[in-house]
């Protein structure tokens, strides 16, 4: 891990910093690693790993100010148990317990709330955890959008489970579990302002069964994320700076549904950069890679499993993708969209 | 995808590739200008280059709307957006375009109403449904995106909408490419003319490059077959040594284009006298304000402008960009001064913008020599 921290040179925040970019990573280093930095933090992976008395915990949190509250698939609730749900999962862990706190707006539909909470608890007993503990703010009308919810999450980490970015070799196989880009379309045009009609929905799930069911197969996994916002390009791009490796994507072998493929063309979007709740994007040892993907398509939320591309040792700290038309360019960080927010 | 996965076929496009390599001189490079954003984002992200012969050699034109705009126009935008009374909006990729004092995205987070629409109508539609307030439309782009400016203005006067107003930017394509081939040291074979803003001016315009400068023009559409055709039927004109304005984009150009979109354009808007071309100048006839009879919806009669001419950067070499004189690397500030999160020059903010597509997709692997021998 040898990358130069971003600076942060910008005056004031604007939306590009909550994008998930180069705008988010250097206020995240340029001010919060700045300020806070600690050797637990410092890794800024989806948890913290935590030596308790002997035992490896994670340990993430997670803020959602999705708009719309609702859309097809899902809701904030949903979206706020799997998100952290997720965190703790792609880091290896099982996770156990969750926080949840709301910044209600005056005046929010106490019928709505009812909705977003029973969502929050079918959710939470789906991926098997607790919302062991909460807080409750209302602020005044004009603030919060409705409603925010954050979530913290707690989990213990599998026996044997070795991730991290350091531990990714040239040669091995990147895999994703499924379709690219159904929450970030789902949500976008949930929000009704692009007058675009598409039965589309949100992915949102919890991803923790395809991460137990890979951790199965020992060391040969070196790492996992939930591509959620700024979508799988993002990822891979702070796998390939943090590894001092490259990533090669094959256009062809990327799973978009046509219905995502059709709305990202009209709207100029790259799938690769639009989010995801319910994916899980691994890279594995390329002798494994086989096994692996059998693993993922073995559950019903990996059914569109794919290897999607590999490690290579140059140019470093780059995402390639080979075109399907047959030339290549690189797949970039995004730089801060003027999108509206998704997750 | 149908309809636009035939365009995206890889064994068709190894089919014009052959046909390619069987069409260059070796050693013999031919320069080929795609006038439009459009094609460049097209060349870069499918990466064409790595499918043409070494001889062809893509410059990238002035043909994106947002490149174009000087720093004058968005520090004018900027001081509207300011006012306490205005909705101001715009597409999505003028926020981050830097004026002389920020961008529209900056002022909106020190507290501009700044909103971003994927239409005029949207806009009429806000002012609409904001009768206290006054929503200003930033109007970019060529013939393309001036005819749904001109439909909204029209519909603003018929339906009785009074705090609507555009802030007319809209330009024309064919004066910056007489400018390009009146530049001295012009090193240009053809041209791969634009396709949407074909779809309403038609091919005629581009007469003239054919007739008085001897340069061949294919008049494009954007998906990567589209490209890789285009060069092959220049490539085809160098051969027979014909020099004429084809028309590549057939299942949608007409030759005299769409006359109900030129009608309503002439019906709200006239020719200025001059405008400034981001980097290229002040340009004679280049650009479009809106009729007298539509002051009451023209933000440049209605609110007090600044108005100030803004210099470029002088690190900034957008200008040599966007007349081909260099290729965006070459810039001295390309990838390191200015990047697509802090850029300098307007080529690297819009996703078309030649700077950007090239940092975007293409800085990895460049083979060729820069055009400027």
């Amino acid at each position: 891990m040898t990358r130069r921290r971003s600076k942060l040179r910008d005056e004031i925040v604007t939306l590009a910093h909550g994008a998930g970019g180069k705008a988010t990573r250097a206020l995240v280093e340029g001010l919060f690693l700045e300020e806070l930095g600690n050797p637990l933090l410092e890794p800024l992976a989806d948890a913290a790993l935590l030596d308790l008395n002997g035992a490896r915990v994670a340990f993430t949190t997670d803020s959602y100010v999705v708009k719309p509250l609702f859309f097809p698939g899902g809701s904030i609730g949903e979206l706020a148990v799997n998100g952290t749900v997720n965190d703790l999962a792609v880091s290896g862990a099982r996770p156990l317990w969750l926080s949840a706190g709301f910044v209600i707006e005056e005046g929010f539909p106490v019928a709505d709330l009812r909705r977003i909470a029973a969502a929050m608890s079918r959710a939470a007993a789906a991926a098997g955890v607790t919302i062991a503990t909460g807080d409750t703010k209302v602020v005044e009308r004009g603030n919060a959008d409705g409603l925010y919810v954050n979530t913290a999450g707690i989990g213990v980490v599998h026996e044997g489970a070795s991730l991290g970015p350091e531990r990714v070799r040239p040669g091995d196989a990147v895999l994703l579990s499924g379709t690219l880009g159904d929450h970030g379309m789902a949500v976008m045009i949930a929000r009704g302002e692009l007058q675009l009609e598409a039965d589309i929905r949100s992915d949102t799930a919890p991803v923790h069964e395809l991460t137990a069911a890979l951790l199965e197969l020992g060391d040969a996994v070196r790492w996992m994320r939930d591509p959620t916002r700024g979508g799988l390009a993002t990822a891979l791009n702070e796998l390939a700076g943090q590894a001092d490796i490259a990533v090669a994507l094959d256009e062809s072998a990327l799973p978009v549904r046509p219905e995502v493929a059709g709305a990202c063309e009209i709207l100029g979007i790259d799938p690769l950069y639009v989010a995801n709740e319910g994916k899980l994007v691994a890279v594995v040892a390329a002798e494994a890679a086989p096994v692996a993907l059998a693993a993922l398509r073995a559950h019903p939320l990996g059914a569109e499993a794919a290897i999607v591309g590999s490690v290579r040792e140059e140019p470093q700290g780059l995402v390639l993708l080979d075109t399907a038309f047959g030339g290549s360019r690189i797949v970039d960080m995004l730089v801060g969209d003027p999108l509206p927010r998704i997750c | 995808m149908k309809y636009v996965d035939e365009f995206r076929s890889g064994q068709l496009a190894q089919k014009l590739a052959r046909e390619l390599e069987g069409l260059v001189e070796p050693g013999r490079v031919v320069r080929i200008m795609e006038v439009c954003g459009g094609h460049t984002h097209t060349i870069y992200k499918h990466g064409l280059e790595d499918l043409v012969p070494d001889e062809v050699d893509f410059l990238h034109g002035p043909g994106c709307p947002v490149c174009v705009i000087p720093m004058g126009r968005v520090d004018d935008a900027i001081a509207l957006a300011e006012r306490p009374e205005v909705i101001f909006t715009t597409f999505g990729d003028m926020l981050r375009v830097p004026g002389g004092r920020g961008s529209l995205l900056e002022a909106k987070a020190r507290g501009a109403d700044v909103r971003m629409v994927y239409s005029p109508l949207d806009a009429l539609e806000l002012a609409r449904a904001n009768p206290d307030r006054e929503v200003v439309f930033f109007a970019i782009g060529f013939e393309t995106t001036a005819p749904a400016t001109a439909l909204t203005l029209l519909r603003a006067r018929a339906t009785g909408v009074r705090n609507f107003s555009a802030f007319c930017n809209h330009v024309t394509i064919a004066p910056p490419l007489r400018a390009i081939l009146d530049s001295p040291g012009l090193r240009l074979d053809g041209f791969i003319a634009p396709g949407h803003v074909s779809t309403v001016v038609g091919t005629r315009p581009y007469d003239f490059i054919a007739r008085d400068y001897g340069k061949p023009v294919v008049v494009t559409a954007f998906e990567p077959i589209d490209v890789l055709h285009a060069v092959v039927m220049l490539l085809r004109q160098f051969r027979d040594g014909r020099c004429e304005v084809e028309n590549q984009y057939t299942r949608v150009v007409r030759r005299d284009g769409n006359p109900r979109a030129l009608a309503v354009l002439a019906e709200t808007m006239e020719l200025r006298d001059t405008f400034e071309w981001r980097g290229l100048g002040w340009i004679e006839g280049s650009a479009l304000r809106l009729r007298p009879e539509f002051a009451d919806w023209d933000a440049e009669a209605r609110f007090e402008l600044p108005g100030a001419r803004v210099e470029d950067p002088k690190a900034c070499q957008c200008g040599e960009v966007l007349v081909g004189a260099i290729k965006p690397r070459e810039c001295r500030v390309f990838g390191t001064a200015c990047t697509p999160e802090r850029p300098i020059g307007t080529c690297m903010v819009s996703s078309e913008g030649a700077c950007a597509a090239y940092y975007n997709y293409g800085r990895l692997t460049r083979r060729r020599e820069p055009a400027r021998a």
